[in-house]
């Protein structure tokens, strides 16, 4: 099975020998490194850039606009605040130019935190991407997932924002992407580039076949009746996993959904969840003040107050300026799976 | 009003022969059509400022005083769409280039009137923010100098797909302080991987308010792009002549070196920043009186043709104005219009936007 790094990988092949990906860049992309996560290893359309963030969303817009299809990556997500008022651009121009500009660029980020990034590895970028309007926004939690996702984001002809969690980029998929050889050393062999001089090395893709996770969709990791719990991205295995626990010890089960699109969000299922529990609890790691999922809330409670059994609530990473180092500083600043299990088995058993 | 110190020149045939410098030679007949392009433009920019006045717009920006440059680069440029033909990273001073290029007076009448038949933005965006894909005209944006992040983009393509057709990248004097401007001469000179990209810097001496004697060290702009090993050329952008051919080698050299090439064009702001300053009328040079007393000296012009080429500006701007006024509005409805293009993996939204999910 497939890292998500290793399937965001063989989807870029799929994208550049299959659907009209020209050009994959961003800093240390292109050879020898193919990306300080190892993403773009062995593309054959993947170069390096100056080290300018700027440059490099402009230059992904530019190249869209005479005809070619990008995929940009900006290093950290940490790395792109300085890129906002292009990624603004970017979402408006269709719009601003009367419909006769299309957008498709593709622009994949490492966010969150998990990886002991410290102030400027450690960002969420979510809420604020989701605040681009004309820009959709995914974030897979699963190597299939990533793989499927990261083609909807290439043929989709709207700028699309692919948020890739770096705790997760080196977590085995469960599910097998479609032409990938079962066996993950094989993969390894054949794919990832070796350490040291790999000036005459040559992958040797599988043969990776077409595979879409829609935009807009989300899935049910978990099914159950005790309560709903919205997530996505980093915080999402840790719902499922609480919820594994909590129903071994409690009996407790409960609807996981993993959004995967942050925007367009799938409103129908979660709608769907809450009218079924009439209790639900919304999970990430961003910043609370102004977080996505206080959105989601508002429409809760907007369009559910009367299903609702107790109050919808969230967890959320605290409104602090960085993510510091030493660990005890991430523990307390996003939330951890105790946090995590105890919020869902509040919200499960308080009485209605 | 204009060639005032020649009220009595009459053009003779023998004089008919053109204007030139040490660089080259126009023909009378091409500086007629430059001239009779900067009158249009100019009365055009007027009348917007008059509407900007009257209530009949709200907001004017726009490029009088530019004219001698933009008349020749747009008249100039390799007009059509895709990567044979040259891409446009213009900005909200380049309404004499688009004229030049043939674009209707009205359509900018129109987007002046925010009219719902605005073609560049249906009545959304600021006069002078054009946008045109059948130009390669990229649209127009208000924050300054982002066209230049976007201008390697478009020129990589270009590079690669082969042919002659160059990205043009137009900005003012005040832009280059952003970190864009230097995005683009990095990008355009990466070694071995240069490319075409024609960077020009409408210097007016101004950012709103600020000179730009008080914020700028370097003597030319030109010199910025010197550590890069790019060649540029400071020209009088009051000079239709010089401009012309000051374009036409720096067009030569992006074309056929397929490498970059700075121009920065000195010229006035007559009307100040835009209606937010009251669109005051300054005592710069003015180019297109200068022009026209080129043309009276020359016999190329006289003042009887100078006077029905203004009239039939005035008219035919007059008409826009009135046909604009009488168009329809852009309606409720259309807020949410042309925000996403049709996907065939969105499950929400398989068309435009619509609303929330």
């Amino acid at each position: 099975m497939a890292t998500l790094v290793q399937a965001v990988r063989l989807a870029l092949h799929y994208g550049e020998t299959h659907l009209g990906v020209t050009d994959i860049f961003g800093e240390d992309v292109g050879p020898p490194l193919g990306g300080v996560f190892t993403a773009t290893q062995g593309l054959k359309t993947a170069w390096n850039t100056p080290l300018d963030e700027r440059g490099i969303v402009g230059t992904a817009m530019g190249i869209a606009y005479a005809g070619g299809r990008p995929v940009c990556e900006i290093q950290f997500c940490d790395y792109g605040f300085n890129t906002i008022d292009l990624l603004k651009v970017a979402g408006n121009q269709k719009w601003a130019g009367a419909g006769h500009f299309d957008m498709p660029i593709v622009l994949m980020t490492p966010s969150g935190s998990g990886i002991r990034g410290s102030l400027y590895h450690s960002h969420s970028f979510e809420s604020l991407a989701s605040r681009l309007a004309g820009w959709k926004i995914v974030m897979p939690s699963n190597a299939r997932d990533a793989y499927g996702l990261m083609l909807s984001a290439i043929v989709d002809p709207n700028p699309v924002m692919v948020l890739l969690p770096k705790a997760l980029l080196r977590v085995r998929g469960e599910q097998l992407i479609p032409g990938e050889p079962p066996d993950i050393d094989q993969l390894k062999q054949m794919i990832d580039a070796p350490l040291g001089d790999r000036s005459r090395w040559q992958p040797r893709w599988p043969a990776v076949e077409e595979y879409f996770v829609p935009i807009g969709e989300a899935a049910l990791a978990q099914e159950g009746t005790s309560a709903t719990v919205v997530s996505y991205g980093r915080t999402l295995s840790l719902c499922v996993q609480a919820a594994n626990q909590l129903g071994e010890e409690h009996g407790l089960s409960f609807d996981v959904l993993d959004l995967r699109s942050i925007f367009p969000y799938d409103w129908k299922a979660i709608s769907r969840s809450v009218t079924k529990t009439g209790r639900v609890l919304i999970v990430n790691e961003d910043t609370e003040v102004t977080n996505f999922g206080e959105h989601l809330l508002r429409r809760v409670i907007d369009e559910h107050f009367y299903d609702l059994l107790v109050r919808p609530r969230v967890l959320l990473g605290k409104h602090i300026p960085g993510i510091g180092l030493n660990q005890i500083y991430e523990q307390n600043s996003v939330p951890q799976l105790p946090q995590i299990k105890a919020a869902m088995e509040a919200v499960a058993t308080e009485a209605a | 009003m204009h060639g005032h110190r020649s009220a009595n020149r009459t053009a003779t045939p023998s004089a008919r022969a053109g204007l030139g410098n040490s660089e080259g030679f126009l023909p009378a007949d091409r500086c007629l059509a430059i001239h009779r392009l900067m009158v249009r433009s100019r009365v055009m920019e007027e009348r917007m400022i008059k509407m900007s006045k009257s209530g009949e717009g709200y907001f004017w920006i726009g490029g009088p005083g530019e004219e001698a440059f933009n008349i020749p680069l747009g008249l100039q440029i390799k007009k059509g769409e895709g990567p044979d033909y040259d891409f446009l990273h213009l900005h909200y001073r380049n309404s004499a280039t688009l004229v030049a290029m043939g674009l209707p007076v009205l359509d900018c009448i129109r987007q002046m009137a925010m009219t719902r038949t605005d073609p560049f933005s249906m009545g959304r965006n600021f006069p002078s923010h054009f946008a045109r894909k059948d130009w390669n005209l990229l649209p127009v944006s208000s924050v300054i100098e982002v066209q230049f992040v976007m201008a390697p983009g478009t020129a990589l393509m270009q590079k690669r797909h082969g042919g002659d057709g160059i990205t043009i990248v137009v900005g003012g004097d005040a832009g280059t302080a952003e970190g864009d401007f230097a995005s683009c001469m990095i990008w355009s000179t990466r070694p071995g991987r240069e490319l075409p990209v024609l960077i020009i810097v409408m210097n007016n001496g101004w950012g709103i308010s600020t000179s730009h004697a008080s914020q700028h060290a370097v003597a030319a702009v030109t010199d910025r792009g010197k550590p890069f090993g790019i060649p540029g050329e400071v020209v009088d952008g009051n000079d239709p002549v010089a401009s012309w051919f000051a374009i036409e080698k720096a067009m030569r050299h992006c074309r056929t070196e397929r490498a970059p090439y700075m121009l920065e064009a000195r010229v006035s702001r007559l009307f100040g920043h835009s209606s937010s300053s009251g669109a005051p009328r300054s005592s710069d040079p003015d180019c297109l009186p200068d022009f026209e007393s080129k043309l009276l000296d020359a016999g190329i012009i006289d003042q009887h043709e100078i006077a029905r080429i203004q009239q039939d500006a005035k008219d035919e701007v007059d008409a826009a104005v009135e046909q604009a006024a009488s168009e329809p509005k852009p309606k409720p409805e259309d807020v949410e219009r042309f925000i996403y293009a049709p996907s065939p993996v969105d499950k929400v939204y398989p068309g435009d936007y619509t609303g929330p999910p």
